[in-house]
């Protein structure tokens, strides 16, 4: 954690753009690894076939399915945004009616000025469950959603604390890496759910002829890694989110000055043991608390750290507390 | 070799060069940037009060001298127009007496239940909350980009280019030690006696 911490904003920001870039990288070399894999396994088993038989000898899997990832990455990139708020069935607060709308569009205004970012785009989900998150891919295209429990429960400084905190992910483009996490996931779950339906194991090869065992490896190694893919992305999904959030924190407590409201708020966030059922598994690393209310959330350590997306609960509260006691004591109250 | 060796040490100088200058000019230009950023929610701050005034002229009968306040030293930081070192002093001096100003008009609201009972008055705590947080953040902003900038330009081995990138500590906007504290003992007077 101390190493992620102590970078300075545009290191961060950097580390951000590149993890964004290798993780589109990897997306589409996976696919590519895929393709090719298959190609070149129909290839050594269409070898010693008879001459008029088929000889696979042109990759065309390895091609499509590239070209295929390249255009699902760019689309993902494009309406990721869209598809996270829209999966959540949030709704954007353009002129604000309520007292409450009117309040966080002042409060989401006030914590723009306070990072220095354009103001974001505000959405609410009806959710009664607290809980909020960002998206986006830079601060100039940036949304800021908080559900309607926030709203109910918080005061006004702890509502300041959490938009902060999403402004925090805003800034230093973790929205950028979390988006297309979130797209990229579920284009892996959607495809992985549709060819699996195709790709009968088994299926096909009823000849007598052995293949090599060469052949047989390698066409372990490719099942399996078609069986893992999901399993990895959503690994990839995990440990990406993690440490942003005691990051997130830190931010917001250096935009509001007041890391005891944060603290409280996410006291009340954890309180409320109901999951936001609005957000889905696909959208959960983007949220400041888990929206699942998994169990895994609530300890440290290698397990949990391997599987969970948030950090315990208990540790933010008592870093912010520890800042805003710090505080305290500096300005000798 | 000591040929190639020197050009090495050569790129890596010219390299760190133009990285701290281009780092100093990014920070100087985000300094002006929140500067103006100030500005922009002071001109929000006094084009918004003449419509909060009217809005609770009505209902504020009995603290006419509060409303005057606010009227008088909203009329006061429009006038001041000044650039420079100086002029950040002066503007400083007539909003924080602004600031003030409102901060007691808010108390006053407050203190009278009856007013917030009134229909917008609710919308109008809001607004002037939000609009005085909104001077308060910009001006945090500013100061803690100034200070990076300040710092950066100070530090060794940074402060060799900082003449090179014309730069100059710039002023950090204080808040008057006077106008502050006069605030609270404002509120304790406005306390209702119980």
């Amino acid at each position: 954690m101390s190493d992620e911490a102590s970078l300075n904003l545009f290191q961060q920001q950097e580390a951000n753009r590149r993890r964004t870039a290798v993780l589109v990288a990897g997306f589409v070399v996976f696919f590519a690894w895929l393709g090719f894999g298959g190609d070149y396994i129909y290839y050594l088993l269409t070898r010693d076939a008879p001459r008029q038989a088929y000889h696979h000898a042109f990759p065309w899997f390895g091609i499509g399915l590239s070209l295929a990832a390249a255009a699902i990455a760019w689309y993902a990139y494009r309406t990721g945004p869209q598809k996270v708020l829209w999966s959540t069935g949030a709704r954007e607060i353009v002129d604000p009616r309520t007292d409450q709308e009117r309040q966080l569009v002042n409060v989401v205004e006030e914590m723009a000025i306070a990072a220095g970012v354009p103001r974001p785009r505000i959405w609410i989900v009806d959710d009664p469950d607290p809980n909020a998150f960002a998206t986006g891919t830079d601060p100039l295209h940036a949304h800021v959603a908080v559900t309607q429990g926030v709203l109910d429960l918080c005061t006004r400084d702890e509502l300041q604390g959490v938009v902060a905190h999403e402004l925090g992910h805003v800034k230093n483009l973790d929205v950028r890496l979390m988006t297309m996490l979130a797209a990229l996931v579920g284009a892996v779950a959607l495809m992985h759910d549709g060819t699996s339906r195709v790709l009968r194991p088994g299926g096909g090869s009823s000849d007598e002829r052995k293949p090599s065992p060469l052949v047989i490896i390698l066409l372990v190694v490719w099942i399996v890694s078609w069986i893992l893919a999901p399993i990895i992305a959503q690994l990839l999904a995990l440990g990406v989110s993690r440490k942003r959030e005691y990051l997130a924190d830190a931010m917001s407590a250096q935009f509001t000055r007041n890391p005891l409201a944060l603290a409280s708020a996410l006291q009340k966030i954890e309180g409320a043991e109901a999951p936001t059922t609005h957000i889905k598994r696909g959208a959960a690393h983007l949220c400041i608390a888990d929206p699942l209310g998994r169990r895994l959330t609530s300890h440290e350590g290698l397990f949990a750290d391997a599987l969970a997306t948030h950090p315990p609960m208990a540790k933010r509260i008592a870093i912010l507390r520890g800042m805003g006691y710090a505080q305290l004591k500096q300005e000798g109250r | 070799m000591a040929p190639l060796a020197f050009l090495l040490v050569l790129v890596v100088v010219a390299a760190w060069l133009i990285a701290a200058y281009n780092g100093l000019i990014a920070l100087k230009n985000q300094t002006l940037n929140a500067f103006k950023q100030i500005d922009v929610q002071l001109k929000r701050r006094h084009d918004l009060i003449p419509n909060l005034v009217n809005a609770v002229r009505g209902a504020m009968d009995f603290e006419k001298s509060t409303l005057e306040a606010v009227i008088q030293a909203r009329n006061q930081a429009v006038k001041v127009n000044a650039t420079g070192p100086e002029g950040i002093k002066q503007i400083s001096r007539a909003e924080n007496t602004l600031s003030s100003a409102l901060q007691r008009l808010m108390v006053v609201v407050e203190q009278y239940p009856q007013l917030r009972a009134t229909g917008n008055i609710g919308q109008l705590q809001e607004e002037l909350t939000s609009t005085e947080n909104k001077v308060a953040f910009a001006r945090q902003l500013y100061n803690d980009t100034a200070t990076q900038y300040n710092t950066k330009q100070q530090q060794f081995p940074t402060s060799f280019v900082a003449g090179l990138a014309k730069a100059q500590p710039a002023d950090l906007w204080e808040i008057e030690d006077q106008g502050e504290k006069a605030v609270p003992q404002v509120d304790l007077s406005l306390k209702p006696k119980t």
